[in-house]
Parts: structure tokens; sequence; C-alpha cells
């Protein structure tokens, strides 16, 4: 069928990001064991394994929510580390989508959407507010932009969440579990959003459990567990022919539910 | 089976159920009385219910019977008994009774009206004088219309004039009340402000990296500390000019004046103060996070007399000899770094409630730090802690009385000298200025009470379901 197509894949040679031999610690605990990733300008990732694993730290090591301590991370070119300008830099380009949203409740919607190019990118108002607008247009809910975030249900809220990033025109996108405190008939507007943004070709590191999603828009799936990158694949190979046991069982328990 | 089968279940309402009015005990008066009062005494079913009834009733009686009596004998010694005007000028004699030589009946007992009113100039301006207070009024009016137009919502330009009365205001105030004219240095102020720019400047050059990254965290604090240093001396230097007014030493001033200026500046410097210190005290930097710690720590754990003490009698001693710093300056000072102290508590409780999820929205999408802090945490922290600021603002207001302990004659300090005045002199002297003086400070402390109440309500409107 025709839904079930794959959306088409424009990966390109230019490296997006790249991790090598990554390690973190909180305190005497080693999170992130280490971590050696490329990822391509284009490419969809979808990271996931048990609870625990490091997959939120591993991708807020990406825009210095987390501190690394060891190994190097490159995101277009610019290195992360202690110089602030590298960090706002990156930030501009990277865009983050959190669980529990994190919308700001005295700011109305249009307001959320517009804080950061205003402040960050310099934008006058009216542009900002323009460009807000489409973005709320994109993910179906332009009506609701001037009411405050307190009054929309969970999945508006992510969209939401979602306009806010994109319109700080990033060139990556982070989602960490975007669908996980939502309730189940909300997941697939929220799903279908970040279906569409793939298919126009935005660069995704998406930490999810949605295996449907995975299949439909991933190009890769990166399995972790204890802070390890076990296994990754390409969706189809990696759900119908896993290698590692670890991976077996995994899959095994989120799919037999 | 058939018996059920013969029973007719059938229904089919045909006519609405009437709307009917709600109970006398949900409704009106009645059901207000009721609920409010009434059905705590009310319920007789049982012995235990019945006694506890029976004291609620008798507890209500006698609360009713107290309450009453006191707000009687205030309304009682206040309008009905008092006397109102002195057509004589009598003086004292106006609120005599029989016994002690005057006209009103033996055992009388009421304000003392015509004594305040002579005492009135005194107990607004102090020793302020007459010709001048024109330019107390206008200071008085002028605030007063700036304040009140930032509040309506309806009106026009209130940014504007909320940012002209914290910046030109304070200025004008300053002026208009002294008299200006210092005897500070021009030249001496110069070498201030070329200071105070060359502090921006290096805040600006941090900023942009161009003297390491250690020192870019800290630009944004170093550039701060360059415009207070700025403004501070540009203050100066206006504050130096001549503006025919005559200059007038602060040790004349007292009353309601010195109570509205050492509150209102305890009140405005504490606010922002108050961030800086908690915003410190939670900050990831050790140094400031200490300083704040120690500075708030110190402030609080020693009582506000000790303060005004210190700065009074103590400070003195150890400035080098000729420096002389005005005593009601020095109060101030005091007032508001011990205000600070206590409003950066209340401001770190709200610090304290934001979601961490907040800060990381807010980075993730590039905002500084101060960015963050002005744009998305203190807006929400700051709301939360409405009660607890205006609580501070009033206790501050009252605690001002304290400063008559260094000399300085605020409303109540003032209101005690008159009572040493032997022409008014009679049993209900006293009485009659602290009722007013009371009454006054009622008026301030309730009115900021209310309005913090209507600004709750307002934001928690606009901003949840
Ligand atoms: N700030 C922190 N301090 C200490 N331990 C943490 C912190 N954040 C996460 N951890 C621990 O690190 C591990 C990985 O966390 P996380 O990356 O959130 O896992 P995941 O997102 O895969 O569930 C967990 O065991 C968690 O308890
Ligand atoms: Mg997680």
């Amino acid at each position: 069928m025709a839904s079930k197509a794959k959306t088409k894949t424009v990966i390109s040679d230019e490296v997006m990001i790249s991790m090598e031999n990554v390690n973190k610690w909180y305190g005497t605990f080693h999170v992130l064991r280490d971590i050696n990733l490329t990822v391509h300008k284009g490419e969809r990732i979808v990271i996931c394994g048990p609870s625990g694993s490091g997959k939120s730290t591993l991708i807020r090591c990406l825009n210095r929510l987390e501190e690394h301590q060891d190994g190097t991370i490159n995101v277009q070119g610019i290195e992360i580390n202690n110089d602030l300008k590298n960090i706002d830099e990156i930030r501009r380009d990277v865009g983050m989508v959190f669980q529990h949203f994190n919308l700001f409740p005295h700011l109305t919607i249009l307001e959320n959407c517009t804080l950061a190019p205003i402040w960050v990118r310099k934008m006058p108002k009216a542009e900002a507010e323009e460009i807000a607008m489409e973005y709320l247009t994109r993910v179906k809910i332009p009506e609701q932009a001037l009411k405050y975030p307190g009054q929309l249900s969970g999945g508006q809220q992510q969209r939401v969440a979602i306009a806010r990033s994109l319109c700080m025109e990033p060139k990556l996108m982070l989602f960490d579990e975007p669908t996980s405190a939502l309730d189940p008939e909300m997941i697939k507007e929220v799903l279908d959003t970040m279906v569409e943004l793939a298919e126009d070709g935005m660069s995704m590191i998406c930490v999810t459990h949605e295996m449907g999603f995975a299949r439909k828009v991933a190009n890769r799936v990166i399995f972790m567990d204890e802070g390890q990158i076990v296994e990754q694949n390409e969706p189809e190979a990696f759900f119908n022919n896993p290698q590692s046991d670890r991976t077996k069982l995994f899959l095994s328990q989120i799919l037999d539910h | 089976m058939a018996n059920a089968r013969d029973k007719n279940y059938e229904f089919v309402r045909r006519e609405d159920a009437p709307i009917l009015p709600p109970p006398a005990t949900e409704a009106g008066i009645t059901g207000w009385l009721w609920q409010n009062i009434f059905v705590s005494m009310a319920d007789y079913t049982s012995i235990g219910a019945g006694i506890r009834s029976l004291l609620m009733a008798i507890l209500s009686a006698l609360i009713l019977y107290f309450g009453g009596t006191q707000i009687y004998a205030l309304i009682d010694f206040t309008i009905f008994s008092a006397v109102f005007s002195d057509p004589e000028g009598i003086k004292r004699e106006a609120c005599w009774t029989v016994d002690q030589g005057g006209v009103l009946p033996s055992g009388w007992h009421g304000a003392c009206w015509p004594f305040v009113v002579a005492k009135q100039k005194f107990l607004l301006y102090g020793a302020y004088p007459a010709e001048d207070l024109w330019r107390v009024n206008l200071t008085g009016l002028v605030g007063l219309v700036g304040m009140v137009w930032v509040m309506i919502e309806q009106l026009p330009y209130r940014r504007e004039v909320g940012a002209a009365m914290l910046s030109l205001y304070p200025l004008m105030a300053f002026i208009l009340l002294t008299g200006g004219n210092s005897d500070a240095e021009f030249s001496n102020i110069g070498i201030w402000l070329v200071i105070g720019l060359a502090i921006i400047s290096a805040g600006r050059l941090g900023k942009r990296g161009f003297l390491g990254p250690t020192f870019a965290e800290f630009a944004t604090l170093i550039g701060f500390t360059g415009w207070v240093f700025l403004i501070f001396n540009a203050v100066r230097g206006v504050a130096a000019v001549d503006f025919g007014l005559e200059p007038i030493d602060t040790r004349d001033w007292g009353g309601l004046l010195i109570t509205l200026v050492v509150a209102i500046t305890g009140i405005v410097a504490s606010l922002p103060l108050g961030i800086i210190l908690a915003l410190g005290r939670r900050s990831e930097m050790p140094v400031a996070r200490l300083l704040s710690t120690i500075f708030i720590e110190f402030w609080r754990g020693i009582p506000l007399i000790t303060v005004l003490f210190m700065a009074s009698v103590m400070l003195p001693l150890f400035m080098p000899e000729g420096v002389n710093f005005d005593n009601l300056l020095r109060a101030l000072i005091g007032v508001m770094l011990f205000s600070a102290a206590y409003m950066a508590e209340v401001i770190r409780g709200g610090l304290q409630a934001i979601d961490k999820g907040q800060y990381e929205g807010a980075q993730a999408m590039g905002l500084s730090y101060w960015q963050t802090m002005r744009l998305v945490i203190l807006p929400q922290a700051l709301t939360h802690v409405i009660p607890g600021i205006v609580n501070t603002f009033i206790g501050l207001f009252k605690d001002t009385t304290l400063v008559s302990i260094v000399g300085i004659f605020d409303l109540l300090g003032a209101a005690q000298s008159t009572i040493a005045d032997p022409s008014w002199s009679s049993h209900v002297q006293a009485l009659s200025v602290y009722v007013y003086v009371a009454l006054l400070f009622f008026v301030f402390c309730f009115g900021m009470s209310r309005y913090s109440i209507y600004m709750e309500n307002k934001l928690s409107k606009s901003r949840s379901h």
C-alpha cells in the first residue's frame, strides 16, 4: 500500500553529528560508556532501550544540557566544549522536544513560539509572529495561538512544543520520548506531526518506543543498554533479525504486551 | 414472572419538572447566614453533636458581644463622643471634662480631633519649612498619579510611565525634597563616571569572549556593576546642580514624609536586590553562592534595631574624619539591605517551585542565563510568591517606625513628640493621636494587601484553565 511506502531518504555525505569515544559519569556512575556515533544530514535515527540505559543523557549531551567528561562531540563541525559561544551556536541550530513539553505557562502559545526568535535570533516581533503562525498552522493549531498552555490538551501542547522548536529553524531536531506523557488517543496526532517533519527532510534523533513510527520513518534504529550502543541497524533488519540477546529480550518485552 | 409483567413500568415524562427556587438555607442573606454561622450550631441529633453545637452557640455569642463592644467603643471614641472643633481656640480646655475645669461631662472619653488637626503639619511633614511644603506635596502628587496610572490597565503608555516612575521620578523626588545643590565636586564625579564607563566596556568585551571563557561568565554581572556605578554617580552629579531650591537638611524631615520615604525606598530597592541575592544563592558559581548566603544570613541574623544603631552610632566612628554621611541615608541603606535579605529568601522560595524543565526548555532554545531568568523563570517565580512579597512589604512598612530609635522622626515618632506639648494636654491627648496614626498605617497596609489579592486573582485567571 502507498501509505506503507517509506518516506524518501535523502542522506547527504555531510556529517551532522560525530561522537567519538564519549564517556560520561554521574558521580561514580558510568552512564555513557564509549559512545561512537555519526549522524549525516537528513538522517532520521530512533534510539530505544530499557529505562535508565542512558538514552536521554545521550541526546542531552548533544546540546549541552548535560556535560560529557571524556571524548569529543562535534555538531555541524563545532565542538561542544566549555566555550559558551560554541554552545550558543549549537543550540540555535538544534531544536529539542521534551517528554513533558516544557512550555512556558505564563506566556501564550504565540509568545512561547516567538520568544527565542526575538531574543536569540534578534528577529523583529512581527516577522517572528508571522513565522510562528506558519509553523502553528503546520502543526494544525493556529486557532490556539492566543491561549495559554494550561488551556490545551497534552497532544496540542506537544505539537506547540514542536512548532516552538521549529520557529528557530533548526537543522536538527532531538525528541526525548515525545509521546510518553500523552494519553493514548493523543499519541497519533503528535506522531503524525513528526512523520510530516521527517517527510520534509528534517534530520532527527528520536528517543521513542513507538516501533510503528520507527519502521515508518527511521533510517537507522539504535539500541542502547547500560550506557552503551549495543546494536544498530536499518529498521527492517533490526526488528526482524536482531543480533544480540539483549536486543531480542528487549524487543520481545515491548512487542508482546 | 407473570407478576412482573403485570406491573406497569412504562414511564415517559410529558412535562419538564419545574425549576424551583433554592431552599432558604442555600441562597440569599438567610442562606449565607445559615451556611456561615448557624449550620455549625444546629446539630442536636446526638449528645456529642448537641454539646458541640451548644458550645459553638455560646462561643459565637461571646465573640459577637466582645467584638461588638470593642468596635462600638472605637466608633464611639472616634466619632460619637469625639470633639471635632475648637472654635474659641482654647486648645486643651476644649477636651477637658467639668472635673478638669472644662465643659465636657464628667467621665467623658473621646478623641480630641482639634489637637490632631493642629499638629497635622508636624505629623505629615515634621519640621520641614512651611513655605517649602509644596515640594513635598508635588512629589507626593506625582508619585500618586504615576502609581495609579501604572495600576489602571485601561490607560495607555503604562510601560513608559512605569519606567519613568522607576528612573526619573526618584531623581525628581530626591532633588525636590533635598533641594539638590550638594557639595560633591564635579571633577570627582567625572572621574567616577569614567570608571563606570570603563567597567561597562570591560563587561562588553568580556561578553564577546575577548577576555577568556571564565570572564565571559561574569560579563553580565560586571556590566551590571558598571551601570550601577554610572547611574549612582550620574545621580550624584545631577544632585550637585543648583536648581535654585533651598537645601533642606534631612534632620528637618519628619512624620509621614519620613515613613513613606523609608518604606518606599526599602520596598523599591529590596525587590531587585532580593532577586539578585536569591539568584546568587542558587547559582552554580561557588563564589556567588557563598557571598549571597553570607550576606543573607548576616542580615537575617541581626535585629533591625541593631542595624539602625550600627548605622547611626557605630558607622561614623569608623569613617575617616570629615566624611559626613547623612543620618537618614545611613538608616535608608540599613533598611534596604535588611529587607533585601528577607526578600531574597521569599523569592528563593518561588524559584524553588519552578520545574527544572522550564530551565531546560529555555536553554535548549539558546536563551542565555539572564534571558532565561528574566523572561521565563522570574515572571513565574515572582507570581508564585506575591503573598510573601507583599507580606515583606507590609512588615517593612511597619518596621520603619524603628527609625525613631536613632533620632529620625517618622510618623510614630512625630506623634510621640506631639504628646509632649502641654498646651494640648488632656487625658485623651495621647490616645487621639495614636488612633490617628494607627488609622494611617492601616490604610497603607490594608491597601497593599488588597492590591496583592487583586493581582493574584488577575494573574491566576489569565494563566490557568
Ligand atoms: N542528574 C542525574 N544525576 C545522577 N544520575 C542520573 C541523573 N540523570 C540520570 N541519571 C541516571 O542515569 C541513568 C540514565 O538516565 P537516562 O539517560 O535518563 O535514561 P533513559 O532516558 O534511557 O531512561 C539512570 O540510571 C539515571 O538514574
Ligand atoms: Mg529518558
